[in-house]
């Protein structure tokens, strides 16, 4: 057995040389299990936790926002959505097709969602539909068993009760896109939508609110197990607007059809009470998702209704332009009241013949005639006078030419021209003629309904530079506080001169043969003064002189005036004033000014109620009529 | 401890034992440890079903009932019977294996199985025991001279590849891998030169790349993970990472039975088969993983005691081989679920919830045991009684 005892003891040696390998091998687990268990252990510890715990935000709800009086304008309604959770579906398609046969989803939606799962873990929720009807939301609870994956949620979306009423002044809310992103953890939430427009917009991150959190212990597929902690979120400060919603209801009816903008404002406060922009369209249709015939409609149509034409549409101002011409001239003393012009329908600059819209020629017109007739030829003297860059100025005090500053966005500055622009803009020198006609609110003058608004509000409050707004408070980033009473800066225009002015702008309403006599108010207590506009879109040709001016039905639309109106009332203690303007509707006395009257009326009607409701809280109004 | 056991001339050169001596021999101590490794592995079960027996520790048991006592019955049957076999059971493993090959059922994407109607059969398993018992049977009556022919080893190396390229292909890169190492371990054992191994790790070394090319996708991204797990959190190395962090926050004293939260909450992947090990070093900190590995040592040692102390180089290579075995399968899976060996489908040994593992690694102990009842019997070179 020698043979035998020798392999037995190369079998232990090789034995124990394996043995010591394997001992070798286990000491470098132990040392593994040393190194994750101890050296390791909190750096484990703290993901480990983190696995097992997310946060998650609570959105807060959306403020309100309501009218003057109280009437929301804007609310939250529950949106529920269909949503699909990858994993937990046999197959995406599997799962989509068996929805399919229960409530609609488009061709769209579906290559949205194959696009989205690629993108996201697969135990992420994917919207499949929202704004589902609660009879879709009763069917997918029905055929649940048969949906794996498919779960109904509850959102919440913007609803604007008074639909297409007051959209150009809310605005309208969506998905945040890249380049909106401010770091507001909000922003971070599926379906969470910021305001795009209008005051939604402006005024946005008051209206968020702040974010509440939930902590919950989830499991490896983010499956909820308990909630931890929940923290409520702040819910969005409801926004109230100096708008009156039934004024602003019945200016939209009597615009009508017309492409129209009309402001109006409390001259005093800045209170902007009406600010209506015809055709509208409903805010609500963006959230429901707009077909593509809709948006073609919407975005091609030649009256724009997707533009808020009372700040962000600009037109000639035409003769509403002339009171800033007479004061330009009365404050330069380069003319008096008492000066007279004669006017035989037509004036000679060099070679060129001015004419006056009234062909025939309004005989000697001192200052407030010349308002009250609106007289061409008697503001082409005074403007020879004074001379274009001081009418330029006085235009600029009385906000136009610039943003009104109203808490609105997309506003537009018009235009003021004079020499240095028109050599910075177009290269051209200034010719002499065009001081004439920029003097009567042609040629490059443009201006916004806002500002014509408030050029009238300057004028009525006795030279205080009152600049409008919509939102009742002053709210800084998240907070609100009342407004402080108003106390406008002077514009140093001397009373005297403004008193002339209102003189000749109650001659245009209420003295017989004012261009705006029979569009008056009788009413006792409500008089308004006023000033028509007519503005020309197109160039007259001297043949067409000779032949007879076209009347504006005889034109396609495009090439009709612009009417406008301005005014305030009551004409003793001035309170509001309006702007109308009508794109393309023909003359201003006949089209703008009955529009302002009724509008007017009704705008007093509810003042005199709601001063004796509220006992006259806001009535800081001086009496300002004689000076 | 193993006690040093009384050679008594009577014994000394007996061919035939009586049931009662054998009765007599079965050591206790060994099924003790066996017993203790497997109620960790109830323990863990039971836990990981949230404190249920259902749906895995009660099966667990019953199989563990059944493989101890199939142990025994192995056993207490001569060890000349299983020499004298020992080619009969690699054919037949062989054939399984052919024949999971050309009609398995896919099981986890893998061909494995094949269903006798009764139990799902494993044939890779099977083989890992009939491979060393084949081998052990070939190297028994070599001596030193045959050894040292090369020629001598092509049949051997032939026993070990032929079944390790058919798991392969199935493929099961784990089980090829230990079929292969623990035959390179008899090999060495039997007293092949050292030199040899050298020859063949080097060669091996020089077939990675063609190799390489056989290994499915998912195998080839397995081991680019292994290699750089931060790559792919939530993907493929979303395995390693969740074990680590389970494994880890456990840190010394481990979270208390019952309170692992990441297993707890599904962050553990295959908790109840091969992670076991994480969730119960989760559970009970290093201090219960290297009592664990104190067991799995002990149960080595008994291996070693065993094959030292058999009279016949069959016995003694058969005792040493299933050790070897039982050694890869719990430092392959523990190494894997710490993250210090790519993810293979490797089980940890009698505590993964798992039917033919057990029952295998079961059968093996078995041998180990028949090896330590038939020490003292010499066996002559073609597994007749003494020559």
């Amino acid at each position: 057995m020698y043979h035998d005892n020798d392999r037995s003891k190369l079998f232990s040696r090789r034995a124990m040389m394996l043995a010591g390998g394997k001992a070798t091998l286990m000491g470098a687990l132990a040392a593994r299990m040393y190194y994750l268990q101890v050296m390791e252990a909190d750096k484990y510890a703290v993901q480990a936790e983190d696995n097992r715990i997310s946060t998650r935000l609570l959105a807060p709800p959306r403020g309100l926002i309501l009218d003057r009086n109280g009437i929301a304008m804007a609310v939250n309604q529950h949106n529920y959505r269909v949503m699909v959770v990858p994993e937990q579906t046999p197959s995406l398609d599997y799962t989509l097709d068996a929805l399919t046969k229960i409530i609609t989803i488009g061709d769209g939606d579906r290559a949205r969602i194959h696009k989205e799962v690629r993108r996201r873990r697969s135990f992420v929720p994917l919207s499949v539909r929202e704004n589902l009807t609660w009879e879709e939301v009763a069917r997918v609870e029905v055929n649940a068993a048969d949906l794996p994956g498919v779960v109904i949620d509850v959102g919440q979306s913007r609803y604007y009760p008074l639909e297409s009423l007051g959209a150009h002044i809310l605005g309208y809310v969506s998905a945040v896109s890249e380049n909106e992103l401010t770091g507001d953890p909000l922003e971070e939430l599926p379906g969470f939508r910021i305001g795009k427009g209008g005051v939604e917009r402006i005024y946005d991150m008051a209206l968020r609110g702040r974010h509440g959190t939930s902590t919950q212990e989830v499991n490896s597929v983010g499956r909820v197990i308990r909630e931890l902690e929940r923290k409520e979120g702040e819910p969005g400060l409801d926004l109230n607007l100096t708008l009156d919603m039934k004024l602003q209801e019945y200016a939209a009816q009597r615009l009508g059809d017309e492409s129209a903008a009309v402001v109006v404002m409390d001259i005093h406060t800045g209170d902007v009470l009406v600010m209506a922009s015809t055709p509208s369209f409903d805010p609500n249709s963006f959230n429901r998702g707009l077909s593509n015939e809709e948006w073609k409609d919407l975005s091609t149509n030649p009256r724009s209704p997707l533009t808020n034409k009372a700040i962000g549409g600009t037109f000639a101002p035409g003769s509403t332009f002339k009171m800033l011409t007479a004061l330009a001239a009365l404050e330069a003393r380069d003319i008096t009241p008492e000066m007279r012009v004669f006017c035989s329908g037509h004036t000679q600059l060099g070679s060129i013949k001015f004419h006056c819209w009234k062909k025939e020629g309004h005989g000697a017109q001192d200052l407030v005639n010349g308002i009250k007739n609106s007289c061409d030829v008697y503001f082409y003297e005074v403007a020879r006078r004074v001379g274009y860059e001081k009418i330029a100025e006085m235009a600029k005090k009385f906000s136009l030419g610039a943003p009104t500053g109203i808490d609105l966005p997309g506003e537009k500055s018009g235009i003021i021209p004079n020499k240095a622009w028109k050599k910075a803009v177009l290269k051209q020198p200034w010719h002499p003629g065009e001081t004439l006609i920029n003097a009567i609110g042609q040629g490059y003058v443009t201006a916004t309904a806002m500002q014509l608004a408030t050029m009238t509000a300057r004028i009525a409050n006795g030279g205080y530079a009152v600049v409008p707004h919509v939102a009742r408070d002053q709210i800084s980033e998240k907070t609100a506080r009342s407004r402080a009473s108003p106390s406008w800066p002077s514009m140093d225009v001397s009373r005297q001169s403004l008193a002339l002015v209102r003189k000749g702008m109650f001659a245009v309403s209420n003295e017989p043969g004012g261009t705006a006599y029979k569009a008056r108010i009788s009413q006792e207590g409500m008089w308004l003064s006023g000033k028509t506009g007519s503005a020309q879109v197109r160039r007259i040709t001297m043949r067409e002189r000779e032949t007879g001016v076209k009347k504006n039905d005889q034109l396609p639309w495009k090439e009709r005036d612009h009417a406008l109106f301005v005014a305030y009332a009551p004409e003793e203690n001035p309170r509001y004033s309006i702007a109308v303007i009508v794109e393309h509707g023909g003359g201003g006395s006949a089209v703008a000014a009955p529009i302002a009257r009724d509008i007017m009326i009704e705008v007093q009607k509810r003042d005199m109620a709601r001063v004796a409701a509220d006992s006259g809280g806001d009535s800081i109004a001086p009496d300002l009529r004689r000076f | 401890m193993l006690r040093p056991l009384p050679r008594t001339p009577s014994r000394l050169n007996r061919t035939e034992m009586s049931m009662r001596d054998k009765i007599w021999q079965i050591n206790w101590s060994l099924i003790a440890v066996l017993g203790a490794i497997a109620s960790v592995g109830f323990a863990t079960l039971y836990s990981a079903a949230q404190g249920s027996m259902e749906p895995w520790a009660y099966k667990q048991m019953v199989r563990f009932a059944v493989g101890i006592s199939l142990m025994i019955a192995v056993a207490m049957i001569d060890l000349r019977f299983w020499m004298r076999h020992a080619y009969t059971f690699y054919a037949i493993a062989f054939v399984l294996l052919v024949l999971v090959e050309l009609k398995g059922t896919i099981g986890m994407g893998a061909q494995r199985w094949i269903d006798l109607g009764f139990i799902q059969l494993q044939p890779s398993e099977i083989m890992k025991i009939a491979l060393i018992l084949s081998l052990a049977r070939y190297f028994h009556g070599a001596g030193q001279q045959e050894i040292g022919r090369p020629l001598f080893l092509i049949p051997p190396l032939i026993m070990v590849f032929a079944p390790a390229v058919l798991v392969l292909k199935q493929p099961d890169l784990g089980t090829a891998m230990m079929l292969v190492m623990s035959s390179g371990a008899l090999f060495f054992m039997a007293g092949v030169r050292l030199w040899k191994f050298a020859v063949v790790v080097v060669g091996s070394m020089a077939a990675v790349p063609v190799a390489w090319q056989f290994l499915r996708e998912y195998q080839k991204k397995r081991v680019l993970i292994f290699l750089n797990p931060e790559d792919d959190p939530l993907g493929a190395g979303y395995h390693i990472t969740q074990s680590k962090i389970a494994l880890g926050s456990g840190g010394v004293f481990g979270k208390g039975y019952m309170m692992g939260t990441q297993s707890r909450l599904n962050f553990l992947p295959e908790k109840q088969t091969d992670f076991i090990f994480t969730m119960f070093a989760e559970e009970w900190g290093m201090m219960g993983g290297l009592v664990l590995l104190g067991l799995y040592a002990l149960l080595l040692a008994y291996g070693y005691a065993i094959a030292i102390r058999c009279r016949s180089q069959f016995g003694r290579l058969v005792a040493h081989g299933i050790a070897t075995t039982f050694f890869l399968y719990f430092f392959i899976n523990t190494a894997m679920v710490m993250g210090l060996v790519p993810v293979v489908g490797v089980p940890l040994p009698l505590i993964s919830y798992g039917g033919t593992a057990m029952l295998s690694l079961l059968l093996g102990w078995g041998l180990v045991m028949s090896a330590y009842i038939h020490r003292d019997i010499p066996i002559s070179r073609r597994g007749m009684g003494d020559d």
